[in-house]
């Protein structure tokens, strides 16, 4: 579970962030979702420690991050996976060597021990046999995939992705959707997707998170979300004319 | 400026620690050994050779006063290629060639979030980046230089073998005569210095890229201009504590 209390985060005069709190439980795929700008990655970023946080807390199951130090940060950091939203994969590395990476890195693992979780994580997201592609010769969605497969490689507590869909076409992102609430279930960890996708929050959103102009404007599921009554809520979940329609009519069916 | 300098010295602070795993430390260190060093070797021969030919020729051709020994020539393109040429020119060269590629490489790593990545894991980014770079230029460029001064030296020869100005045995003479090898240990420890500053240089300014691929090109060039900079300051304050 990942609790923060009261971020507050800017940029020189800039705040980007407004006494931000909220719980992430584990086993739950957490979205925090809003639109471009309004500070979603930028909280992400903070709960990672790639950004110093201005004020607040930052507890990883009871462990307050913010206030570790580098090495102390490090350990924490070790149980944390996380896809970025351009997979920053090592372009100099194949798909096996990034994937084994953090095991070299982190690990005691014989060299046939780190093959076979190599072999486990890339069949986990279907990319058995493409052990030798670079990620230049790799697609985008198979490049989301393997950023998956080294997120997962060293068993992580914490899952973040930051847009998991982003440039991929609808049926891509139907896969890695699944594929990240898949190993959420599976592993019982604390994953959040920074998203802004609507499809992404219908299939996936247990718990939502609303940032809106870098304050915690609302929390649900993606249950409540379809009814909820705050106009920006409605604008963002409603944006295009399409659903603007379905809207509507969804309204007139509920008044007869 | 003041603020760069600073941060600057920061990350070295952070660049100079224990690297997490020494297998992982030597194998980066043999790779870049491989990118900074070897690969130079092709532009170090083609410069230092013309060079030194160049130097033997335009002192043969300017010595018109009978008072001044022939083996003059030799000596002179000795003197500036060890003293100044090897260890300066070829590191200014080598800050355009290795400097602009370590601050792009560093900025596209950067700008694509593969940085971010690394300190995710818990890895020690500047760590793992940076040290085995420092390390492969301080290891490897002396013996560039090494190589840089021998080449220029042929081509002082094979200068003098095809225009006939002067006998390549009084060359020979000239670079013999005089000969101190203090000011070999002189260039190799400018060229430690130097080796050092390029990597450093360009490293800070590739780590501390933002924006895109346009931002990263001026990262590199400034690199480049910053580390030629540094060299020109770092080459007079050497000569002034070593030589003088």
């Amino acid at each position: 579970m990942i609790e923060v209390k009261n971020i507050n985060k800017s940029f020189k005069e800039q705040q980007i962030l407004f006494d931000i709190s909220s719980t992430f439980e584990k086993g739950k795929v957490n979205l925090i979702i809003g639109q471009s700008g309004h500070g979603k990655s930028v909280l992400a970023k903070c709960m990672v420690g790639l950004h110093e946080i201005d004020s607040g807390e930052i507890f990883f199951d009871g462990r307050d991050f913010a206030a570790m130090d580098r090495v102390e940060k490090t350990q924490i950091r070790e149980e944390i996976g996380m896809l970025f939203q351009g997979s920053a994969l090592f372009d100099s590395l194949t798909v096996e060597q990034n994937v084994m990476f953090p095991l070299t890195m982190f690990t005691k693992m014989t060299k046939k021990e780190m093959q076979d979780r190599v072999d486990f994580c890339l069949d986990r997201v279907n990319l058995s046999g493409k052990n030798k592609l670079f990620p230049s010769e790799c697609s985008g969605g198979m490049q989301k995939r393997v950023g998956i497969a080294r997120a997962i490689a060293m068993n992580p507590k914490y899952l973040f992705c930051d847009e998991p869909n982003s440039g991929l076409d609808p049926l891509t992102s139907i896969v890695i959707d699944k594929l990240i609430k898949d190993i959420t279930y599976e592993y019982n960890i604390t994953t959040i997707v920074i998203t802004h996708d609507m499809s992404s929050v219908m299939e996936i959103g247990d718990h939502i998170l609303f940032i809106h102009k870098g304050n915690n404007w609302w929390e649900g599921n993606r249950d409540s979300i379809i009814n909820a009554e705050n106009p920006e809520i409605i604008n963002f979940v409603y944006a295009s004319e399409f659903m603007k329609k379905i809207r509507t009519s969804m309204q007139e069916k509920k008044h007869i | 400026m003041l603020g760069n300098i600073g941060k600057y010295f920061l990350m070295m602070k952070v660049v100079f620690t224990r690297p997490k795993k020494w297998g992982i430390f030597w194998r980066l260190l043999f790779n870049e050994i491989q990118l900074i060093g070897v690969n130079s070797i092709p532009i170090v021969i083609l410069m230092s050779s013309f060079m030194g030919g160049v130097i033997a020729l335009q002192t043969a051709s300017n010595m018109s006063s009978p008072l001044l020994p022939a083996y003059t020539v030799g000596y002179i393109t000795q003197s500036s290629t060890i003293l100044e040429f090897s260890p300066t020119i070829i590191s200014l060269i080598l800050a355009g060639k290795i400097g602009s590629n370590i601050a792009s490489e560093i900025g596209t790593m950067r700008i694509s979030e593969q940085i971010d990545a690394l300190e995710i894991m818990g890895v020690n980014s500047l760590n793992h980046l940076v040290l085995p770079k420092i390390i492969a230029a301080i290891l490897f460029f002396p013996i560039l230089v090494i190589f840089s001064m021998f080449m220029s030296l042929m081509g002082g020869y094979f200068s003098l073998v095809l225009s006939d100005l002067t006998s390549t045995e009084t060359y020979i003479l000239g670079i013999r005569a005089f000969f101190e090898v203090g000011n070999i240990y002189y260039a190799l420890t400018k060229t430690v210095v130097f080796g050092f500053i390029i990597v450093s240089v360009s490293s800070f300014y590739g780590y501390y890229a933002k924006g895109g691929a346009l931002q990263v090109g001026e990262s590199s060039t400034k690199a480049v201009v910053a580390s030629m900079v540094s060299i020109l300051i770092a080459n007079f304050i050497l000569t002034q504590m070593i030589l003088l």
